[in-house]
């Protein structure tokens, strides 16, 4: 069972809440995912708050954990305000940390990541923070009060997939007992299938599946691609090798000439 | 009174936020409120009172990844 900040969760796969063709669909992903945990987020609004409490309605009627996230914050303060809200709102110390540094890759800035994670950490909350892969900048966010890690694999939305899989074996051997978390970047089942076979302890996804053709059933793909990916982890896999090895027993062959 | 309500400005006479918010049509258990860059509590709207050129922030939950 995968235990972050104390709770245990059921599911290895934690789904974003944006961009669904609809909240019919949105709704039934979620379901069909069988994920525990989705993430969403707080933004200005001008319909006196019904807009919000609609989808606030909609999110407490699917039974799962909430875990707000600080998307879009560029600047400490900026994030650790609405960390505050979100706990208003949401009524839960959780918050995905994001501190946007790079405008075009939507990069962590891991220096008032760092900063927000310590901040927050001591104001009670249990820190999600968004990150590179580098082990640095983890350490530090250990230090900080951070109990679980969430690098990035590839650009948000890209659906690149895991473009450094060294920096995530690294990360995954440096860190055995810290929840580690895959966010951002991945694109396909076979994404999610790689880095949980690295041994990674889940993967948290939006567009993947919001964006996909037919999002209820990439919502039930990528739940069995990472479920089977942390088994297969778990089972203990072959290291590939560069000579061939007979799979059939040799002894006992017939010989006909 | 001119007051900064999610980044335009606005003349509004509200003498606290729970004020304000009324008079907005705003509603609900799911506001999130911050004035010049401060959470203000739920329970401390009503007492929270509003100067000229107030930056208001009024959040709301959103499709988030």
């Amino acid at each position: 069972m995968l235990t972050l900040y104390g709770a245990e969760i059921a599911s290895r796969l934690l789904l974003g809440t944006a961009r669904y063709p609809s909240p019919a669909i949105l709704t039934e992903a979620v379901q069909r995912s069988q994920t525990a945990i989705v993430t969403v987020s707080l933004r200005r609004e001008t319909a006196g708050g019904r807009n919000g409490g609609a989808f606030f309605d909609m999110i407490r009627s699917l039974g799962v954990r909430v875990l707000p996230n600080t998307a879009g914050c560029h600047g400490v303060s900026e994030a650790v305000l609405t960390a505050k809200m979100a706990r208003e709102v949401f009524q839960t110390s959780w918050i995905k940390l994001e501190v946007i540094g790079n405008h075009d890759t939507l990069q962590p800035d891991v220096f008032g990541l760092v900063e927000a994670a310590r901040i927050l950490s001591g104001e009670g909350f249990e820190v999600f923070p968004y990150t590179t892969d580098d082990l640095v900048v983890a350490e530090r966010l250990l230090e900080a009060g951070c109990k679980v890690l969430m690098p990035w694999c590839a650009p948000i939305g890209s659906a690149a997939g895991p473009l450094n899989l060294s920096a995530l074996r690294a990360m995954r051997a440096h860190f055995p007992e810290v929840p580690l978390i895959v966010d951002a970047g991945i694109g396909r089942p076979s994404h999610a299938a790689t880095v949980m076979e690295l041994g990674f302890d889940a993967v948290l996804l939006n567009t993947a599946v919001a964006g996909a053709g037919d999002p209820v059933s990439m919502a039930e793909a990528f739940a069995r691609a990472v479920a089977a990916g942390h088994q297969a982890f778990g089972a203990g896999m072959l290291e590939p090798r560069e000579m061939a090895v007979p799979s059939t027993p040799v002894i006992g062959r017939a010989v006909f000439a | 009174m001119r007051l900064i309500i999610n980044g335009e400005a606005q003349n509004i006479c509200a003498n606290t936020l729970s004020e304000l918010l009324r008079l907005m049509d705003y509603e609900g258990e799911w506001l999130a409120t911050a004035v010049n860059g401060e959470l203000v509590h739920r329970e401390d709207r009503a007492d929270h009172a509003l100067d000229e050129n107030d930056r208001i922030e009024i959040l709301t939950p959103m499709q988030g990844g």
